[in-house]
């Protein structure tokens, strides 16, 4: 317990840089060889509110956040009074008693020391800037869980190196001036520590930087998006990245503008791809469908906030798989894949880019905050392991033949051929309109029957190429959660303590929830003891969509909606509560 | 490649076109493919985007690869073709409804991007396919199915929110002067940047107001007048003139960076020939994944 497992969690104000101060003390981790997860709560505003950021760190493997903490940097008094409860028995509270005083007493708890470091006077001592207070929290941290000062200034070479010698050397010096006072001021014994150790190469990345780098890899060409969270952070990736690959990138008016562009780019033959959150997938609703009829291949990320409306900006939830499921008027095919983690980000995006050309439709990647927003593990990528299908291009032969060449020719698979726009002999409308196999509009009920049944067509043969979902621990379990995108994390990390209350569980984990793998979860729900479905959303919208597959009823569900991610610790209580 | 030169025909399709008798978008119809004839184009060189209304009906009659886009999202979607290729020219048929209403937020914020596209706008100040209903450019007062009592709203002025946005081509034409019509359509290809042009096109069912006879009275030539194009103040007045005589012409023509040109890496291979030369493990990512290591 007291060595290599460690949560340490900063809090402050907004705009006081807890993000990238949480983000270097997980590099520290992760540099340590250590397994990391950082989970970062913050308002929708850029100063004031409270921010925190939470990084777990463990030499056994972990996916997700933890209620724990075991050092708590506090930048101010709210981050204590909000967050005294989470304290570890013989966790330690830094703060800075020359900023704001506290009285201990207040707090009424014995099992954790209070530590007052002058974090603002160091700061301003070593580097002659308020703003270098988070490194003199770090150096503090580093000297109270015994890491060599020595780890710290490799973090921050690597991470400002790019910024120049000058920024490393003042990172540097506040460092140790944190480090050295927490050396000469703290006699009291702290049980946990960390310490270095060999591991395999890894990456330490949130699910939004995944996902391009999937996006990169499978040769997307143009990422056209209007800013939202938690899915903003994929278009300052691209835009910062993009170009220098050869990818054009958009910044639109709007997310109309940011789906017709992409469907627009489709058509003249390039990889698109569009991301928002379902404030803006709203908006795109109507173009799902427009790429359903016309069939060009397109990519869209839905990275969920909780909703109705504006909602909690900042916070995650799984409110949204209903909506993607049926979004947009009429019928036609579609793919919602939810990946679990950055590895599931990185392989299923350059997958979603096969599918959307193999089959000539929108695939919607359905992420959450925090998915897209959190740093987690992961092993490093396999580019031998991304194919890429483009799927269908129509030959010159099928350009040349004594018949006009026939776009939406009705086929066997539903998948017709496409030709490259200015190609000759390829002249085509991409309708909007119900059409015929050349495009033109045709409201005929022979027309609209072959057009509409030729689309549906390929679901079924899409159906058969998705991989089946896995199932995650013993094969034989008392207990079975099934859950689906992000949940994956907590629901495994859940395993080990439920065992530790007597009870046997494994995970069925969803990534591709349309078209639905029907017959492998009917079989998963017909063999196993107990189910229980844990999603974040309070209206069972998987375990409804199961139900509604394979006629199975969960026996349990656990849902939730307040804008926060589940915990194992959350998990395992409520098994055991449902389990009463 | 045909050796022959194409005709008017070669850029029809065989479907009969669906207008009503009389209609200006039978005129804009002939002038867009005598322009595209004239610039010496197959019908497989030309990307035409159509919106949503009698104007985007076109679409089923004009034979080149095309897109009927979504109410209002045209313009977008050319941009989308026009970064995928941007050795195809893009030309937009779109109406007043769909490009004024619908699509005002697009208008604007292409016009500003100034991707190299030409974009015709039918105007005919009122909603005719779904049969009579007032549209953004309906005069002050004038009467419609949604508004029996007249309409309160101003009327959009389409050229001065195009030069205030902008539009580095902005014009007007009258679909009752097909040669004069056909010509814009050239500038308008032939112009580096978005051209834009505004088409005064009567709809004889559904506006009984603004006939050819009440344009045929009003219209006058801005060329003709000595208007100085390049010069914006005098294309806002010229924009703002709409009481008694109404110009036609260009308003406003000033070149200046287009869009899909200022991308570096798309300068010397289109971005759909660099997509389908693409294989996997060529882009070198180690740099970027290094950060997370």
């Amino acid at each position: 317990m007291a060595t290599n497992s460690l949560a340490w969690k900063i809090g402050g104000e907004a705009g006081s840089g807890i993000k990238v101060t949480g983000e270097m003390w997980a590099r520290l981790c992760h540099h340590l060889g250590l397994n990391v997860y950082g989970y970062t709560e913050y308002p929708s505003l850029i100063r004031g509110g409270h921010n925190t950021y939470h990084v777990f760190a463990d030499e056994h493997p972990i996916k997700s956040t933890t209620e724990r903490v075991e050092l708590l940097v506090a930048l101010n008094k709210e981050t204590i009074d909000l967050h005294i409860s989470e304290m570890s028995p013989g966790g330690i509270i830094l703060y800075d008693g020359e900023q704001f005083e506290i009285d201990e007493a207040e707090y009424n708890v014995s099992f954790v020391s209070f530590f007052s470091v002058p974090i603002k006077r160091l700061a301003i001592e070593a580097a002659e800037m308020d703003l270098m207070k988070n490194t003199v929290a770090l150096g503090a941290s580093c000297a109270l869980v015994k890491v060599d000062e020595a780890v710290l200034n490799a973090v921050i070479e690597k991470i400002f190196s790019r910024k120049g010698e000058k920024v490393v050397a003042l990172n540097q010096k506040a460092a140790k001036a944190g480090f050295e006072y927490v050396r000469n001021h703290w006699d009291k014994e702290y049980e946990y520590s960390l310490v270095g150790r060999e591991s395999e190469p890894s990456l330490l990345l949130t699910g939004n930087e995944a996902l391009s780098l999937g996006a990169l890899a499978a040769g997307i060409d143009y990422y056209g998006a209007y800013p939202m969270t938690p899915a903003s952070s994929v278009l300052d990736f691209m835009a910062a990245y993009g170009p220098q690959h050869g990818v054009v990138v958009r910044q639109t008016e709007d997310e109309i503008a940011a789906i017709n562009t992409a469907i627009g780019a489709s058509l003249g033959g390039v990889r698109a791809m569009t991301g928002t959150s379902g404030g803006g997938f709203s908006l795109m609703v109507e173009a799902l469908g427009m790429a359903g009829i016309v069939e060009t291949p397109l990519v869209v990320l839905e990275s969920q906030r909780p909703g109705p409306s504006t909602g909690l900006p900042t916070w995650g939830g799984q409110d949204d798989l209903r909506f993607v499921l049926h979004a947009s008027q009429g019928e036609f095919p579609r793919v919602v894949l939810a990946p679990g983690d950055p590895e599931e980000c990185f392989y299923e995006t350059a997958n979603a880019f096969n599918l959307a050309d193999q089959y000539q439709l929108p695939v919607i990647i359905l992420s959450d905050k925090f998915l897209s927003e959190s740093i987690a593990m992961t092993p490093e990528f396999d580019n031998e392991k991304v194919t890429i299908d483009r799927g269908k291009w129509a030959t010159d032969h099928e350009l040349n033949g004594p018949e006009r060449f026939k776009r939406y020719l009705d086929t066997e698979d539903g998948i017709s051929s496409r030709p490259l726009p200015g190609k000759e002999g390829g002249v085509f409308l991409a309708n909007s309109d119900e059409h015929d196999e050349f495009g033109y509009s045709r409201e005929e009920s022979s027309t609209r029957n072959q057009q509409n049944n030729k689309r549906l067509r390929k679901l079924e043969h899409v159906k058969q190429a998705l991989p089946v979902p896995r199932v995650y621990g013993p094969l034989s379990a008392e207990v079975t959660l099934i859950c689906w995108g992000s949940v994956k994390g907590p629901a495994l990390d859940s395993l080990a303590l439920l065992m530790k209350t007597g009870i046997k569980a494994n995970v069925l984990h969803l990534v591709y929830v349309s078209p639905f793998p029907s017959e492998y979860v009917a079989k998963i729900m017909q063999t196993s003891k107990t189910t229980i479905v844990v999603e974040n959303n309070v209206t069972a919208q998987c375990a409804g969509l199961i139900r509604e597959m394979t006629g199975e009823k969960a026996d349990h569900l656990i849902g939730k909606s307040d804008g926060r991610p589940f915990t194992p610790e959350e998990i395992m209580r409520e098994v055991n509560n449902v389990l009463k | 490649m045909s050796e022959q030169k194409t005709t008017i025909n070669d850029f029809a399709t065989d479907l009969k076109p669906t207008w009503c008798p009389g209609c200006g978008d039978f005129s804009i119809w002939l002038a867009l493919r005598q322009a595209l004839v004239k610039l010496g184009y197959q019908p497989h060189q030309v990307m035409m985007v159509f919106g949503i209304g009698c104007s985007g009906n076109m679409c089923n009659f004009v034979n080149a690869y095309g897109v009927h886009a979504l109410h209002g999202r045209t313009l977008p979607t050319a941009m989308g073709l026009r970064m995928a290729n941007h050795d195809m020219p893009v030309v937009v048929i779109g109406g007043d409804g769909d490009g004024y209403g619908e699509g005002g937020n697009h208008f604007i914020h292409t016009l500003r991007a100034n991707p190299n596209i030409t974009y015709i706008v039918h105007n005919n100040q009122v909603y005719g396919l779904t049969t009579g209903q007032t549209s953004p450019t309906s005069d002050l007062h004038a009467k419609s199915k949604t508004n029996p009592t007249g309409v309160i709203d101003e009327p959009i002025n389409p050229l001065a929110l195009a030069i205030a946005a902008g539009g580095s081509y902005v014009a007007r034409g009258f679909s009752g002067d097909i040669p004069g019509l056909t010509q814009q359509i050239i500038n308008g290809i032939q112009f580096r940047g978005m051209a834009f042009i505004d088409v005064f096109q009567p709809c004889v069912t559904f506006n009984k107001v603004n006939t050819y006879q009440y344009f045929r009275e009003r219209v006058y030539n801005l060329e003709e007048a000595g208007h100085d194009a390049s010069d914006k103040q005098a294309a806002f007045n010229k924009a703002l003139e709409h009481e008694g005589k109404l110009p036609i012409g260009v308003f406003y023509e000033k070149e200046r960076p287009v869009y899909e040109y200022s991308f570096p890496q798309i300068e010397e291979k289109t971005l759909v020939e660099q997509s389908h030369a693409y294989k996997k493990g060529e882009r070198d990512l180690d740099t970027i994944i290094q950060e997370f290591r």
